[in-house]
């Protein structure tokens, strides 16, 4: 995909992520909105996938370590095409495979359950680990949030990670500065995160997380990497994409009422006609 | 009489890990900095490329598990009980047991039995945690050869296993040709009509040796060896009552929680019965020689005895 066609499909997702919430009337879309070009990268230009096969042996591995954003990796799978957009209507609802964290039993496309945050990450790990073992050449791509890396689970992973060299793996960071409580600076600061991942013997990349061509040679150069694992820690705003949710930490899981839902809608709109 | 040969389970559980790798070439072993100690130590020798040393640092071991067992793995985590099933409990439930992976938790020095460590080290809640687990299933063999079937058994089964093992050494008692191990099938050890006692783990040769002495007594004690907790064996946990009245339990466990719950659970919904729940009693444990606290404990012989004594 070009640029224009990835940003349209990323516009795509994010109208996916708006409707999913507004009919379960809960959620999280401000991550979800931060997270959608990184998903758009990912599942569309980066990874080995096939929809039609979403258990292929040799794909890639994709671990949603900030479990929460579900919206934004359900939009993106459904866009894809493992399962129905009109699905994501279902949403957190009784009897709905779209659980409110991936379960990776009853969703297509889904390769970990997770949800409870610091603990997708070790998963990948295991993932990257148990292809090293058995010689496989798949990769294996893991997102976490800014808060969540707050969690020291996170970095027994990453301790291991960097021990075992496994550059097979490659951990991005969506760096929108925000969580419930306010701005990650100022709940428990997790800065300097570049240096953090540094010490823990990963090659690290900075990025724009919404700008592909930025995101296009982060993970090339993440990929050419030997030796270590690599982290991209991606610059992101919080709800990007809608006017009144950016950089609201308010909006990390809370739906829109009808009208913002309007409002929601004609933002990416009008952001689509590019 | 020779003298009875005696083997801790945590030995048997790294043998019984050396002895399946070579036929199951998916097997992989984790530890976290124990394995010395949780005895991964054996099969590490044999097969130093599929023994990965996670380092101190238990829930992100189960996470790997998690990850090893979604890319085809069998992995076998190892760590005491404490910090497979305390402090990693939460990854447990929602990285192995919810998503229903194909991981095997062993996890050694579960109990009193730990001996001079002390309370921190001592679990006595394991049991509990674990069985809360929806799919999980729990058991807790009594000697060398069950704990090794119980090994093996783990490894065919698909989906998650809890298996808890002992320090300290116990004597062999299933030493006879026609042994056999299922996955939550209790084991009649003895035959009696006035009191059943169900038990598991450490104390099963303790109940053996209570029942002798309450024959003595004129009381005629039947003795099950329930290996596997969960699930457990309701049919003959119901039977046992009907056969006898009075239900004794004996854990080297909380009596809040384990198997003496799991049984209070099958006969209050299907066959109300007097249960004696011997046991640890909502206490910390304390340092001390291991054959020592389990006499101080209550979950020896004679100790055993003189309390089903006093119930029947």
């Amino acid at each position: 995909m070009n640029t224009v066609e990835l940003k349209r499909t990323a516009n795509d997702i994010r109208k996916g992520i708006i409707n999913a919430v507004y009919h379960a009337k809960c959620g999280h879309p401000g991550g979800s909105l931060s997270s959608a070009d990184i998903f758009t990268y990912l599942f569309f230009e980066e990874m080995n996938i096939d929809p039609k096969n979403p258990k292929k042996e040799d794909r890639d591995r994709f671990v949603l370590s900030k479990g929460h954003v579900a919206p934004g990796y359900y939009s993106t799978l459904a866009n894809r095409g493992f399962f129905p957009t009109e699905d994501l209507e279902t949403l957190r609802k009784l009897g709905s495979y779209l659980q409110g964290h991936p379960d990776m039993k009853h969703i297509p496309g889904v390769d970990m359950s997770s949800g409870s945050l610091g603990q997708g990450i070790s998963a990948a790990v295991g993932m990257a680990l148990s292809a090293k073992l058995s010689k496989d050449d798949y990769r294996v791509y893991t997102l976490l949030g800014d808060g969540e890396i707050q969690e020291g689970q996170v970095w027994e992973a990453s301790m291991f990670a960097g021990h075992r060299k496994l550059d097979n793996l490659v951990v991005i960071v969506d760096n929108n500065g925000l969580q419930i409580d306010g701005a990650i600076a100022d709940v428990c600061n997790p800065y300097p995160i570049v240096d953090k991942f540094k010490a823990f013997n990963f090659h690290v990349i900075e990025a724009d997380a919404h700008d592909f061509e930025s995101l296009k040679a982060a993970f090339d150069e993440a990929k050419k990497t030997k030796g270590m694992p690599s982290a991209i820690i991606a610059k992101s705003t919080k709800g990007k994409g809608v006017s009144f949710m950016e950089n609201q930490a308010s909006w990390h899981g809370a739906a829109p009422n009808a009208e913002q839902y309007a409002v929601a809608m004609a933002d990416l709109e009008k952001a689509g006609e590019v | 009489m020779s003298e009875v040969k005696k083997i801790a389970t945590r030995e048997s559980y790294g043998n019984a890990l050396a002895e399946i790798g070579e036929e199951y070439k998916n097997l992989v072993v984790l530890d976290a900095d124990l394995a010395a100690a949780t005895k991964t130590g054996v099969f590490k020798k044999a097969f130093p490329d599929r023994h990965i040393d996670c380092g101190i640092a238990e829930c992100n071991m189960m996470g790997i598990a998690a990850g090893l067992a979604a890319t085809g793995k069998i992995p076998f985590a190892s760590s005491f009980a404490m910090f497979a099933a305390g402090r990693a409990f939460e990854q447990v439930r929602n990285s192995i047991g919810y998503p229903k992976l194909n991981v095997k938790i062993g996890a050694t020095h579960a109990g009193i039995s730990v001996g001079e460590d002390g309370a921190s080290h001592q679990c006595n809640e394991d049991v509990a945690l674990m069985r809360t687990i929806p799919g999980m299933i729990v058991m807790n063999p009594a000697d060398d050869i069950e704990a090794k079937a119980a090994v093996r058994a783990a490894m065919e089964h698909q989906g998650p296993v809890y298996i808890r093992f002992g320090r300290l050494a116990v004597p062999v008692i299933n030493d006879n040709p026609d042994y056999k191990f299922e996955i939550g099938k209790g084991v009649v050890l003895r035959d009696g009509k006035d009191v059943t006692m169900i038990t598991s783990g450490l104390p099963v040769s303790e109940c053996l040796a209570a029942a002798d002495k309450l024959a003595g007594d004129g009381i005629d004690a039947k003795v099950i060896n329930i290996h596997t907790i969960k699930p457990l064996d309701s049919e003959l946990v119901i039977e046992a009552a009907k056969e006898t009245g009075k239900v004794v339990t004996v854990e080297e466990h909380s009596v809040i929680g384990g198997l003496g719950s799991a049984v209070c659970d099958v006969l209050s919904e299907n066959y109300p019965a007097k249960v004696l729940k011997i046991g640890i009693n909502d206490v910390f444990g304390e340092s001390g020689p291991a054959v020592e606290l389990v006499k101080k404990f209550g979950l020896d012989a004679e100790s055993i005895y003189k309390r089903v004594k006093g119930f029947c």
